[in-house]
């Protein structure tokens, strides 16, 4: 493939690609992402291509292997084009009836389209779907469409006519312009504009500058990042490309954490087609400016997807974030202007260079314009990706798109912004989406974790996990962070064992305020934030778990105990043969007892007892009522009646 | 030996590129033997303490020989919601390791990691790469005993 | 060196372009305590204890003075009602690893730090990295670094460096505010290479 070497070129090579693609023929677009391949869709779209070949179908239909669609719930699923008609749940047993069926015969099979499980009524049409219907995927739709591959998908669609149009008829300060025009928030978790932090960069005189994509995707419940990149890799390299040339920078760097192989293999795909095909190195596209890509795996550590620690680490050493005074804008890697921006961020670029910062604009609140994707999971129906726009509700989010709590559960919280941020509460459900918004609200909106919470969850528990997680990540190098994190998880722990004690919280908040005001880095300043959030709206279950020993949402281990109802139990035996620890006394016919000493809480017996009789209870704050004697407990079963 | 001098080779032996020669390293060796570090140190110039920081300060690398099955149970908020700490105590249960050990016959390690991004399937632990999805305390032992 | 002039305290004090607060401060007379800061070293920021109030251009923020370079009229302010409680903490959370350490038990007295605030620790080590920072840019030996991270995070010789270094050097053992790194020292004699003599 020659290099494409002016505008024109790309346009005419843009418009005989289109010209060979046929939009009237059948098109298979089956996921690939990661969480759709756990799901086993891999075996789904081998057999396709076995299948496609032996019935003949070879000319007569695509089949595309795409990344992320974003409803992974469904996984593994397909949208056959040009009708956009979606299966789920898709097995390789499908495959030959979806190709003689819905290929052949345009016949739609009921057991694979969307069903509503409350109207119960099916949805045929991709778009027609609540999950999707409801979102505005101007970013991440486009995964659906595109093979992340094959750099020629990207570019039919209308990929790298941004780049063209900044390198040929903008100049840097114009670009610069449009996306300070735009309002284009970090979307990694700071929300800092990102038209100033470029324009900080840009100030300075310096012929090394650096623009990184930061896809460390640290906190965990959240893949955005991660199938953005694998689905779409060249939206986020043209946006960085456009970046670079508007800072003045030749040089960038793509920061993948190991934990992501797909991500690595796709994004290395990517660049070197992108290079092959002259969007990358020198002279690109005939202009005089030149840019190359340098890919950097992460190693493990969450603090090194702080801005500052990722830089230290792409120069090789340990990921410890430095003091901030001076932006890293400013001084940044090797003490050079660098931009750090997230994925997500840069693949907004090019979307605002053709439509227009106007455009970009209608959407959104006032302060915070665009849209965000979502990862909505937890305990929630529709687990999965959504990107919708900013000033949405959080209710519409949960329950329009996300159909709501799993198991027919009561919601009590819904987490955002990862260890730092925070839980927010039913009451607040009709807040709208936003950066301030969920800043005022007590969390924050983070890279876009978005995990729902049902009344099974301790929000005790919750603060703990947090901070047990943000130990182990911690640099460990100020005090405020390392000491004051372990001493907050002692208590947390404590407190959830049963060992809390008046003094508790008090202590708690003051470890809060030294760790907020004098961490070194943003880890540590927002740690306390789960805690501090879920002591303002859950304060009631802190004081149950210190004064009552008690917990309110039957979670914690070691303040609960599990208790068969004699009243319930029908000595069935599956909980006796099942319990890891042979904990349960009973036999046939005889009611079953919990052996409290040799329980080990693991929750076995209250997962398998059947659902007609739920005889297994748990019970938190009160003492277990003594075992039935052996003769209490027998049943006597009424023989048939002849 | 030869094998870490090609590694620092490809990445001519810069010194800011250590932290992805020792990711190559461990991803073929899974594990970082004290002589490969000795050998980075000198061929870098970068000195032994500082690697010494890197390798402990990072969860990706292993200084002490992994089982022949990595075991990786996902800690992330959605799976913690979902009871994923039940499941690690099953795990631990019945293997006798705690997260980051390997047992005595080099059989498992086994590791808490954070989000496989596969929270749709949640609780989920990765097996040799493979997601078992859905997992309850009481299918650990069965999924467990297919590895031998 | 551009001349700059700040306040510290109500009182005007005049300093040069690039130097820090705390620099500024010590040159007016002025005490600000720290415990990972040593002349001789790069300013490290690990233990907060240098904590002061700036103010800049209206807004107010909490900056640790051993990094925080001067600027002219800035307003700095190192003894507050939060700046004391922050300090008690951080010196109480010190307090668990090493109680009897005399540092730390002589700024305890001035900010009514209580070392029994916190269930003891099991290790001495406060992480203010004055050995490894002392090693690697004074002496250039490297023979002591970080390991591990976190609430894991301690120091740990390399044992064939310092089987050759540090006999006849020692010159970090006075810096160490709680004696771990003579500890970890004895400790690592047993992993010296055989024939190394060690005194």
């Amino acid at each position: 493939m020659a290099k494409i070497n002016s505008p024109a070129e790309l346009e005419a090579f843009r418009k005989d690609l289109v010209a060979k693609r046929d939009p009237t023929k059948p098109l298979i677009s089956v996921c690939c992402g990661s969480a759709c391949l756990a799901s086993g869709s891999g075996e789904v779209a081998a057999v396709l291509e076995e299948e496609i070949k032996k019935q003949g179908l070879s000319d007569k239909v695509e089949l595309k292997k795409t990344g992320c669609h974003g409803f992974c719930e469904r996984g593994p699923l397909m949208v056959l084009r040009p009708e956009e008609v979606a299966y789920f749940h898709i097995e390789p047993k499908d495959v030959s009836e979806i190709l003689s069926q819905t290929v052949k015969e345009k016949k739609v099979l009921d057991h694979l389209v969307y069903a509503d499980p409350a109207a119960k009524e099916k949805v045929v049409h991709e778009g027609e779907i609540p999950f999707y219907k409801y979102q505005e995927r101007i970013v991440f739709g486009s995964n659906g469409i595109i093979d992340p591959k094959n750099i020629e998908d990207y570019i039919a669609l209308g990929g790298y006519r941004a780049l063209a149009k900044v390198l040929f008829e903008m100049t840097p300060e114009q670009v610069l312009e449009e996306v300070k025009k735009s309002n284009l928030r970090g979307r990694g978790g700071g929300g800092f504009p990102t038209g100033r932090k470029w324009e900080e960069s840009r100030k300075v005189q310096s012929d090394i500058k650096y623009v990184i994509v930061n896809a460390d995707e640290g906190d965990p419940g959240a893949y955005m990042d991660r199938s953005l990149l694998e689905g779409n890799p060249h939206l986020v390299l043209e946006g960085l490309i456009i970046g670079a040339y508007t800072v003045g920078a030749r040089e960038g760097f793509i920061y993948v954490r190991q934990e992501y192989p797909l991500a690595v293999e796709n994004v290395n795909v990517a660049l070197r087609q992108a290079e092959e095909y002259g969007f990358l190195g020198e002279n690109i596209l005939g202009s005089r400016f030149s840019f190359t890509v340098k890919v950097h795996q992460g190693a493990g550590a969450f603090v090194s997807g702080e801005s500052s620690a990722l830089m230290t680490a792409i120069e090789g050493k340990v990921g410890e974030p430095r003091p901030k005074y001076i932006h890293t804008a400013v001084k940044g890697v090797w003490d050079r202007p660098s931009v750090l921006n997230n994925v997500e961020t840069w693949a907004n670029v090019p979307l605002i260079i053709n439509n227009g910062a106007d455009w970009f604009t209608r959407l959104g609140t006032e302060k915070s314009k665009g849209t965000k994707i979502f990862s909505l999971v937890g305990k929630i129906n529709n687990t999965g990706l959504v990107e919708v726009p900013m000033g949405m509700t959080l209710r519409d989010i949960i329950y329009k798109i996300g159909g709501g709590i799993r198991g027919g559960k009561r919601f009590k919280a819904v987490q955002t912004g990862g260890p730092s941020g925070g839980c927010i509460p039913e009451s607040l459900l009709d807040l709208p989406v936003g950066f301030d918004e969920l800043t005022k609200a007590g969390s924050m909106m983070g890279s876009g974790g978005m995990i729902v919470m049902d009344e099974d969850t301790c929000m005790v528990d919750v603060a703990r996990y947090f901070l047990d997680f943000l130990t182990e990540e911690s640099c460990g190098k100020c005090v405020p962070c390392r000491e004051g994190i372990r001493q907050m998880l002692k208590i947390l722990t404590n407190i959830t064992k049963g060992k809390g004690k008046e003094g508790d919280i008090e202590l708690l908040e003051q470890l809060a305020e030294t760790a907020c005001e004098a961490s070194l880095c943003a880890l540590g300043k927002t740690a306390p934030n789960p805690f501090l959030s879920t002591l303002k709206y859950f304060r009631d279950e802190y004081e149950a778990h210190i004064k009552e020993k008690r917990c309110p949402a039957l979670s914690c281990k070691d303040l609960i105990a599990y208790y068969i109802n004699p009243e319930k139990c029908q000595a069935c035996m599956t909980c006796f043969k099942n319990c890891p620890a042979q904990a349960i006394i009973g036999g046939k016919n005889l009611i079953h007892i919990v052996d409290q000493e040799k329980c080990t809480k693991c929750g076995t017996c209250f997962e398998v007892c059947p659902p007609r009789f739920r005889a297994v209870e748990k019970i938190s704050g009160k003492p277990v009522p003594p075992p039935l004697p052996e003769e209490a407990r027998v049943i006597t079963r009424k023989s048939k009646e002849k | 030996m030869e094998l870490v001098d090609r590694i620092i080779e490809k990445h001519h032996g810069e010194a800011s590129a250590l932290i992805q020669i020792l990711l190559e390293i461990q991803s073929k060796n899974h594990w970082l033997p004290k002589e490969a570090l000795d050998r980075v140190s000198e061929k870098l110039g970068v000195p032994k303490a500082r690697i010494q920081h890197v390798a402990t300060f990072y969860k990706a690398f292993s200084l002490v020989p992994k089982g022949k099955h990595e075991i990786h149970i996902c800690m992330g908020t959605a799976c913690h919601v979902r009871g994923a700490t039940r499941i690690l105590d099953a795990v631990q249960e019945r293997t006798g390791i705690k997260p980051g050990e390997t047992d005595l016959d080099l059989k498992f390690t086994l590791q808490t990691v954070n989000c496989l991004g596969c929270c749709a399937l949640g609780p989920v632990m990765e097996i040799d790469g493979k997601t078992h999805g859905k997992m309850t305390p009481s299918k650990v032992a069965e999924v467990l005993k297919n590895y031998e | 060196m551009k001349d700059v002039q700040l306040t510290i305290d109500g009182r005007e004090v005049k300093a040069k372009e690039g130097m820090t607060v705390l620099e500024a401060a010590r040159k007016a007379g002025i005490f600000i305590p720290t415990l990972c800061y040593h002349e001789k070293l790069e300013p490290y920021g690990g233990c907060r204890l240098c904590i002061v109030e700036v103010e800049e251009r209206g807004w107010t923020k909490l900056v640790v003075s051993c990094v925080f370079q001067v600027a002219d009229n800035l307003v700095v302010r190192t003894r507050s009602e939060k700046i004391d409680r922050i300090r008690k903490m951080i010196l109480e959370l010190l307090l668990a690893h090493a109680p009897d350490a005399p540092e730390l038990a002589r700024l305890a007295a001035e900010y009514g730090a209580d070392r029994n605030r916190f269930d003891k620790e099991s290790s001495f080590c406060i992480n203010c990295g004055l050995c490894v920072r002392y090693c690697a840019e004074i002496k250039k030996k490297f023979a002591v670094g970080f390991v591990s991270r976190g609430t894991r995070r301690e120091i740990s010789f390399i044992p064939e460096i310092a089987a050759e270094a540090c006999w006849n050097c020692k010159e970090c053992f006075p810096l160490c505010p709680t004696s771990f790194l003579q500890a970890a020292y004895v400790l690592t004699e047993a992993f010296f290479p055989k024939g190394n003599p060690s005194g």
